[in-house]
């Protein structure tokens, strides 16, 4: 071919709309997703599956399963892992792993019950414990993002030297009370009945604001918008899900009648509140942005500017800091620091993230997939405690169910890189 | 003729005792593609890393839009306008072709992403370029092909308004009919008043689409030569030290 045709091939052609795959109507979107889940990009769909199969599973198998009090103890015990599986996907996100978040959580609250010991308020005591993790969390993304070790190796340290610290700390076979009414309420209180429904209010709020925001804007710019259907259905999903639970833990939960436990307990609006914040963060800021970028590919990340380091060391602070958060959860829910805290939860907050859909191979996954995992791996120790097996059964099935996650995991990113070779 | 858009003057860089690059001149013009071509080890990457600020020169001097400049980082080569699409084009394939586009670079409003702004205006780009193998803008980078990649990849050239386009040979990987695609997105580049220099070892290809097709011998720039006034046999003669170019400038 003459370079005279190619500059004929090259002449102006009429501007042709390229679709932004908001276009369609409801059935459009529908084979979207479809095939966007043929791709291997599914999500927590799997979690979601085995959410409604352990439901069923355990409420014909445990009479006991479905009862009020269970669904509100399930909450509880799901909210602690739920933030420490949060914690961990910051840095699962870099395709990077944190073992130490759960000693560095309970060493957190070994210096936060010795500051109250001290005799400081409270208050100062979590922020104490706060910086604490944010300043291990500096520490492990230095050794990462500047002297190169691996993530698993300075952890894995971590991982132990906290455990000698916290021996240190509080004495061989330490463990106290922390009598504190504000935080031993967190996990063992809940909200007036009406306070469940502001929550939901807040809830779909905030959802339908920030849905309608984002439709104004491209609307705005003269951009197509996804069939207002999609948002309707998102909404009355959050409404009906979510009435249903409040509905459910608004009502007498106790067997004491003269002592009535009702209402969503204080925990949860916390671990929303978290979820919601995150997520604004992942998915609607530019730190959330390069987040991605650098857990999908840090060399594309770094000659588009990224600091890549700047980014794996704020992730590991993020990490260690919410760590101890939900060290905080675990002191309040259990009463008592002790030196063990923190030392098998950590698997388990990994198993959560990854169960619910977030690659370990970094740069995919959300939030919320950490906090639907963490129910799963809650639904399963729950149920089968109900059922009366032992430890043992729990840990071989969380086990097993990691390793199917694991393998989807890996299937599924073969998958969408193979759909290069068949384009 | 008109004012080169960048201008390259006895260039020397040496890595140690090896001269690499022994006193090169380049030329490349506003609207033109300038194919550079060489055999390997001839110095065309060291060239190249010479103007995108990751490798500075020892000596010789670089003018840009006939101001003497001296790129010694990235960022800077960036500000003035000249952007390289690497070979591997670093692409982030968990991210989409807006998201890849703007990496780096995100709009942002009250510090969050202006997504709406981000996407019209890399739809624009795309189809200045007159794009029509990209289905959705929206689309993961890891679900497009090679030659998708590549359109993207010099897209994001255009979204930052570059006013020189290095292409570290952009077709070595494609089949027949994506390497069609992406020389006439190349041309269009060009004709939408950038200057370009692609790198390539495929004569073929620089022959469909370049002006000026400028030869590195070992270090040194034997020829540089308008398209029309030569021929596929005498510029294999130039690459390979059996022909001199003897021809006017
Ligand atoms: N950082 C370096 N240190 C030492 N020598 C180098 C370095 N970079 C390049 N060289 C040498 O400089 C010469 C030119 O290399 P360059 O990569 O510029 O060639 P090229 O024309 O791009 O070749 P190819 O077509 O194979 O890509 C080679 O001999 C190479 O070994
Ligand atoms: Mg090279």
């Amino acid at each position: 071919m003459s370079k005279q045709e190619t500059s004929q091939m090259s002449a102006p052609l009429p501007p042709q709309a390229i679709a932004s795959g908001h276009e369609g109507n409801l059935r459009d979107q529908i084979s979207a997703y479809g095939s966007r889940l043929k791709n291997g990009e599914m999500g927590a769909l799997p979690a979601v599956g085995a959410l409604a199969v352990l439901t069923g599973l355990f409420a014909a198998l445990s009479p006991f399963f479905l009862t009020k009090l269970n669904i509100a103890n399930l909450f509880v015990q799901a909210a602690e892992l739920t933030t420490l599986a949060v914690a961990l996907v910051f840095v699962i996100l870099l395709a990077e792993i944190d073992l130490s978040a759960g000693v560095t959580a309970g060493v957190a609250m070994d210096i936060f019950y010795l500051t109250v010991k001290a005799g400081l308020p409270w208050q100062a005591a979590i922020v104490v414990a706060l910086v604490f993790g944010a300043a291990v969390g500096a520490l492990l993304g230095y050794f990462v993002a500047k002297i190169g070790v691996p993530s698993f190796v300075v952890t894995l340290s971590f991982f132990l030297a906290f455990q000698g610290l916290a021996l240190v700390l509080l004495g061989d076979g330490g463990l106290f009370r922390v009598d504190i009414p504000e935080i031993k309420a967190i996990m063992n209180e809940s909200l007036p009945t009406w306070g469940g429904w502001v929550l939901l209010v807040v809830m779909v709020g905030l959802s339908a604001g920030l849905g309608f925001w984002d439709r104004a804007r491209r609307a705005k710019q003269g951009l197509v918008n996804r069939p207002i259907s999609i948002l309707a259905i998102k909404l009355a999903t959050i409404t009906i899900l979510g009435g249903g639970t409040i509905f459910f833990l608004n009502l007498n939960r106790s067997q004491n009648a003269l002592k009535p436990i009702e209402g969503v307990p204080i925990v949860i609006p916390f671990v929303l509140a978290l979820l919601f914040v995150g997520n604004f963060f992942l998915d609607r800021t530019r730190f959330g942005r390069h987040l991605y970028a650098v857990g999908g590919n840090p060399e594309a990340a770094r000659r588009a500017g990224i600091k890549v380091g700047a980014i794996r060391i704020a992730a590991f602070m993020i990490t260690s800091t919410l760590a101890v958060v939900s060290g905080l959860f675990h002191v309040s829910r259990i009463g008592v620091v002790e030196a063990s805290a923190g030392r098998s939860i950590v698997l388990s907050g990994v198993a959560a993230a990854v169960v619910g859909g977030v690659s370990l191979f970094g740069g995919r996954g959300k939030l919320i997939h950490a906090a639907i995992g963490a129910m799963v791996i809650s639904m399963i120790d729950n149920g089968l405690g109900l059922l009366g097996l032992s430890a043992g059964i729990s840990f071989l099935v969380t086990g097993s169910v990691l390793a199917l996650a694991a393998t989807i995991d890996a299937l599924s990113r073969k998958r969408s890189g193979s759909s290069v070779l068949r384009s | 003729m008109a004012e080169p858009v960048i201008e390259l003057k006895n260039i020397t860089k040496s890595f140690g005792p090896v001269d690499v690059l022994k006193g090169v001149d380049l030329k490349a013009y506003a609207g033109k593609v300038t194919a550079l071509v060489g055999d390997n080890g001839a110095g065309k990457s060291t060239l190249i890393k010479g103007l995108s600020g990751v490798q500075p020169y020892d000596g010789g001097t670089v003018h840009f839009e006939g101001q003497e400049v001296n790129i010694h980082d990235p960022r800077q080569a960036s500000a003035l306008g000249i952007e390289v699409v690497y070979q591997d084009l670093a692409l982030c394939e968990n991210l989409d072709i807006v998201q890849n586009m703007f990496l780096g670079r995100e709009e942002t409003s009250n510090g969050t992403l202006s997504e709406p702004t981000m996407e019209l205006e890399a739809t624009q780009a795309l189809q200045s370029l007159s794009v029509r193998t990209v289905k959705s803008v929206r689309q993961k980078v890891s679900s497009l092909s090679g030659g998708q990649r590549q359109t993207v990849a010099i897209a994001r050239s255009v979204l930052r308004n570059a006013k020189l386009v290095i292409l570290d040979e952009p077709t070595a990987a494609l089949g027949v009919a994506q390497t069609e695609q992406v020389l006439n997105l190349v041309r269009r580049l060009a004709d939408s008043g950038v200057a370009v220099i692609i790198i390539s070892h495929n004569l073929v290809d620089v022959f469909k689409v370049c002006d000026d097709i400028a030869v590195l011998y070992l270090g040194r720039m034997v020829a540089q030569i308008e398209t029309k006034k030569t021929n596929q046999t005498d510029v294999v003669g130039y690459i390979t030290g059996t022909k001199t170019y003897e021809g006017s400038k």
